[in-house]
Formats: structure tokens, C-alpha cells, sequence
């Protein structure tokens, strides 16, 4: 808001129009400054963190750092896509868990890599077309409710199923979820694949725009034809196919399976797509918000963690950052509508 | 000349409310047809019986002289008719051009289902600023989202988007009623433009000199009933009031 004082400063002797003009501009400019916010604020981050403490850089953390926030990011960008339709989708950890599961007990009766990664992509799949089906054809008012109950659904299952942690998978998950190559975590590629798929799907394709204008104006998309119940199934059952992938990344960086996992995942998604600039109202924000948010979670964990702090200030400053995001997203939208009011007084 | 869009004997009950009683209506190409009444007449009603958002109960909707089913918005679009509404159905998160083709992009390739082809972005960009500039509607931005527009400008970029598509008929629901004095007239502008290029258009709108001043006939709708339909100029602009509001001029 700083530009805004200054520029009123210093254009105050010129003409009115010219004064509305400054002040136009340097709305524009903070707007354009609060879209680069998050990556600026995580550059910051990675400048003051790498001062404290020098290992931060060390090639070996960096690396840890992002196969840590690896299957985050995954999940995240598929969290994304639901937020932008003005969704959201709490199953997310639930149902990564019980693909896991899914995945442990197909390994237990055949040691095949693709059988078993077929099983927990289509077990996750599964539940993320259910999410999207029960809530379009339902016709229920928000997904909230039936992503909490597929969430509780999900919860149940995988303990009644798989009870407790089962080791082992097949080798090609391991690979995927724990090796690397030439000095790159595959986990990191994984995320690169799924981050370019996005964006083709996003911003090359009509699907794409159809999800924009769903987020943006779901009467208008109706009117202007949009087949908008089926834009709205197809992100549920694409954030439920990131679950899967990021359930195969998880059992092979882990070797395992287990009930236990994804725990409070549907929390840290959404605060990666929050925090990494995009609207928690729909049709604002891309893949590379919810993976900047993903990466600055990533970061801030693992300079607590090397700085010794408790877990508990983990929380604490991750949920400081969640209230800073969602305060610029109102900020956007009142400098909006400060630009649409200086808009009308420059055509009056 | 013979009537472009023709409604016959229009019957339409929510509940145990009669919204419209046998009314009838025809417009023609290259002329404004102001659609008047109070709160209630029933305007509303008939239009979006039109555009396809309801169902008629009874009468029939011709087109070029054939009678034609509109099940739905898109079905209405298809046939031609074009409609801005009250609320304009712009997309605040897209740019104008994006607005222009949301629902109806140019991509390819065309053996893909529809919402799996690729995006032409920059011929929609391309052929929309054309578009804007053959209507002289002037933005600040065609890369900004309408969202930093302003109300007479987002206005225009509804109008122009149904002028764009529309091969038959042009409705616009009060598309002055939010807007200053010039932003006004920039609407208004762009209408008269419409009917040059030989569109019909239907006019709802409370405001009876931007009727005399616009208008080449005018319906007047009161409790769901055609009550009266004439020539709208300074002269009988009392005689349109009367017909409004039910009381003996």
C-alpha cells in the first residue's frame, strides 16, 4: 500500500485525471506484487533460513526437502483443481491411506509393480469419482459434507482392511518413491510430470477453461453452455488420480503400507494452495501456487526441524501463514474493486 | 417483412401464480422492440421463456416462421438468440476475450470431444479485439480480467458478445439500470449499432427515454397480459405510463 501514499504525494499538484491515473496504476502495481507475493515471501524464506543455518543448502537436504514435499505437492495440485471450481476435497488423506492399503494387499498376493500401482491408482480414482458424483448428482449445496464422509468412509475401511502397517513393495514403487536419478529424487520427477500434465490441462485445453469459468461464475458457465456437472465430476476424480499417484510416491518412499498415512493431508494441501497465492473462492490461482505453497510448507518444516524447534511452533507458524494468505486474497479482491471504482471515474 | 422471432399465445404458471396469459409477440430484423411493464408484468418471464432458462406451459415459439423447441440456454443460443442478462453472465476471473468464447471456444482438433481439444488463444484474442473495435468499445486492458473493469465497460463486453453470436435475436434485460449518464449512453450506443448491423432486438428496461429514443415499437405487459402495443415517441410517451402502471391516461 506504500506505492499508493507515495504516488498520491507526488502527483497531488498535477490535474485530478492524472492524479486517478497514479492511483490506477499503483493499484495495479500492488495487485501485481500480491500475485509475485508468495514466491517472493519464499525466497525470503530460503535467503534468511540458509543464513541461520548453513546446511539448509547442503545438497542432501535440498533433496530431502523435496521428496518430503513431494507427495504434498502431488496431492496439492489436485486440491487445486477442486478449489478452483469452488470445491474442496477433505478425503484427500483418507483416501491416500487406504490406496496404500489397497496397494499393500495386492503386493501380499502378487509382487508385480504394475498390478500393484494399478490397484492404488484405481482404488483412489475410485473414491475421488465417488466424491464427485455423490456431490454433482446429488445435488448437494457444497462437496464439505461428502468429502468428510468419504474421509470418515475411507478412515474405516483401511483399518478394517489392512489393520496395521504391512512392509513391502514392488520394486519399481520403491524406485519411484525412494531412488533417484543422476542425483535427482524420482519423486521430484513425479512431481514435474504431474505439475506439466496440469498445465496442459489447465491452460492449453477447453477443459481447462471450462474449470476457470465453473470457478468464476457457475450460473454463467450454465447459460453460456458449459456442461458444468461434468467439469465438476472430472476435477474430483483428477484430484482422486493425484491421491493415487502420490499413494504410490508414499508406499515406495516408505516401503510400506499403512492406515496411518496422509494424516491431516487434506489440511496441509489446501494451506500449500492458499498459501501459494491462489483464491480459496474459485477461479483464481494454477498448479505452481499450490506447489510454491507446497514447497514453502516443505521449507518451513525442515528449518524448524534443523533449528531444533518444537513441532508444536511447526503449527503455530504454518497456521500464522495460512491467516496471511487468505488476509492478501481479501486484499486482492478489495484492490479489485478499488481499480473497477477508478475505472468508472476515468470514463465519468 | 416477415417477423424473425414469433411468440404465440405465451402461457407460463409458477405454482398458482398465471406469469403470462396468452401473449403474443413478434419482432423483426433491424428493429428495437422495447419490452415495458412494472415490477411483476410478467417481462421477465417471457424473456427467459425465450433465452430457454423456463419452459413455456402452453403457445408456441417460432423462428424465421418455424416453430421450435427451446429446451435450454444453449438451445437458445444455438437457434440464434442471444441474451444479456440483468446479472451480464460475465466470467470476472477471464479476460474479455476469454469471456467472448467461454462455452463456444475455437480449438482444435475437432475430432476431439469438445472439451478436450486445444485452445486457439490467440485467435480469439485476435478476432475478439476486432470485434471490440468494430463496436468502438474501448478497454483498458484485453489482457486483464473484467474484474478491474468498470460497469459500463463490462457492459459492453456482454453486448458485444451477443452481437458477436447472435444470427437471429438480440435480448437485453436492463442494460442500462446500473449504469452513470455516459456509461448510459455508450450502451445505448451500441444497440443502435445492433440494429444497424440487422439484428432483432428485444429491449427491457425501465426507462422510457431511452424507449422513445430507442425504440421502433413497444409491448406493454401488465399482470401477466398484453395490454397494449404501439409506436413509441414524445407524443404518446403518457399514453406508455398509463398503460404501465393500469390507470386511465
Amino acid at each position: 500500500m506504500e506505492e499508493v501514499a507515495t504516488n498520491r504525494q507526488g502527483t497531488s499538484a498535477a490535474s485530478p485525471k492524472a492524479e486517478k491515473a497514479g492511483a490506477s496504476s499503483a493499484v495495479k502495481l500492488a495487485l501485481r506484487l500480491l500475485g509475485v507475493g508468495p514466491l517472493l515471501i519464499l525466497i525470503l524464506l530460503v535467503a534468511v533460513i540458509s543464513q541461520l543455518t548453513p546446511y539448509f543448502l547442503e545438497p542432501v537436504n535440498i533433496s530431502n526437502i523435496l521428496s518430503q514435499t513431494a507427495v504434498i505437492a502431488i496431492v496439492a495440485i489436485g486440491q487445486q483443481l477442486v478449489i478452483l471450481t469452488r470445491g474442496i476435497d477433505l478425503s484427500v488423506g483418507a483416501n491416500l491411506a487406504l490406496a496404500t492399503v489397497v496397494g499393500g494387499l495386492v503386493f501380499r498376493v502378487a509382487d508385480s509393480s504394475p498390478l500393484v500401482m494399478l490397484a492404488i491408482l484405481a482404488s483412489a480414482t475410485l473414491v475421488g469419482a465417488i466424491n464427485g458424483v455423490v456431490y454433482v448428482y446429488g445435488r448437494l449445496p457444497h462437496p464439505f459434507i461428502v468429502t468428510l464422509a468419504t474421509l470418515s468412509i475411507c478412515r474405516a475401511l483401511e483399518l478394517a482392511i489392512g489393520h496395521t502397517t504391512m512392509r513391502g513393495m514392488p520394486a519399481w514403487v520403491s524406485a519411484i518413491g525412494g531412488s533417484d536419478t543422476f542425483g535427482v529424487p524420482n519423486s521430484f520427477l513425479v512431481v514435474a510430470a504431474v505439475a506439466l500434465t496440469a498445465l496442459v490441462l489447465t491452460k492449453a485445453m477447453v477443459w481447462g477453461r471450462w474449470v476457470y469459468a465453473v470457478g468464476g461464475n457457475p450460473e454463467a458457465a450454465l447459460e453460456m453452455g458449459i456442461p458444468v456437472k461434468g467439469v465438476l465430476v472430472s476435477t474430483y476424480v483428477i484430484s482422486g488420480f493425484c491421491v493415487g499417484v502420490g499413494a504410490v510416491v508414499l508406499a515406495g518412499r516408505t516401503g510400506a503400507s499403512s492406515p496411518l498415512y496422509g494424516n491431516l493431508l487434506e489440511l496441509d494441501t489446501i494451506a500449500s494452495v492458499i498459501i501459494g497465492g491462489a483464491s480459496f473462492l474459485g477461479g483464481r490461482g494454477h498448479f505452481g501456487h499450490a506447489l510454491i505453497g507446497a514447497v514453502m510448507i516443505g521449507v518451513i518444516r525442515n528449518a524448524l526441524n534443523l533449528l531444533s524447534v518444537d513441532v508444536f511452533f511447526q503449527m503455530i507458524a504454518i497456521g500464522l501463514i495460512i491467516v496471511v494468505a487468505v488476509e492478501a486474497d481479501v486484499l486482492r479482491s478489495r484492490l479489485e474493486a478499488r481499480a473497477r471504482s477508478l475505472q468508472t471515474a476515468a470514463t465519468q | 417483412m416477415n417477423a424473425v422471432l414469433e411468440v404465440r399465445n405465451a402461457e407460463k404458471r409458477f405454482g398458482a401464480v398465471q406469469a403470462l396469459r396468452r401473449v403474443s409477440l413478434s419482432a423483426y430484423r433491424g428493429e428495437v422492440l422495447a419490452l415495458l411493464g412494472d415490477n411483476g408484468a410478467g417481462k421477465s418471464t417471457l424473456v427467459k421463456c425465450v433465452s430457454g432458462v423456463y419452459a413455456l406451459d402452453g403457445g408456441e415459439i417460432l423462428l424465421d416462421g418455424e416453430a421450435t423447441a427451446i429446451h435450454s440456454p444453449a438451445a437458445a443460443r444455438r437457434a440464434g438468440i442471444e441474451t444479456v442478462y440483468q446479472d451480464l453472465a460475465l466470467f470476472d476471473n477471464l479476460t474479455p476475450a476469454q469471456n467472448f468464447y467461454c462455452g463456444r471456444e475455437i480449438a482444435f482438433p475437432s475430432w476431439l470431444p469438445r472439451g478436450l481439444r486445444l485452445l486457439s488463444g490467440r485467435r480469439m484474442d485476435r478476432e475478439a479485439a476486432q470485434v471490440l473495435d468494430q463496436l468502438r468499445v474501448r478497454l483498458p486492458s484485453l489482457d486483464a480480467p473484467v474484474a478491474l473493469m468498470s460497469g459500463g465497460q463490462r457492459q459492453a463486453i456482454s453486448v458485444a458478445r451477443a452481437a458477436v453470436f447472435a444470427r437471429k435475436v438480440v435480448i437485453l434485460d436492463e442494460p442500462t439500470a446500473a449504469l452513470g449518464v455516459r456509461e448510459s449512453r455508450k450502451v445505448l450506443d451500441l444497440i443502435a449499432q445492433l440494429r444497424e448491423v440487422g439484428h432483432a432486438i428485444i429491449l427491457i428496461t425501465h426507462n422510457l427515454e431511452h424507449v422513445v429514443e430507442l425504440a421502433d415499437r413497444a409491448i406493454v405487459l401488465r399482470q401477466g397480459r398484453k395490454v397494449g402495443e404501439l409506436k413509441p415517441d414524445r407524443a404518446n410517451q403518457k399514453d406508455l405510463v398509463a398503460l404501465i402502471v393500469g390507470a386511465e391516461a
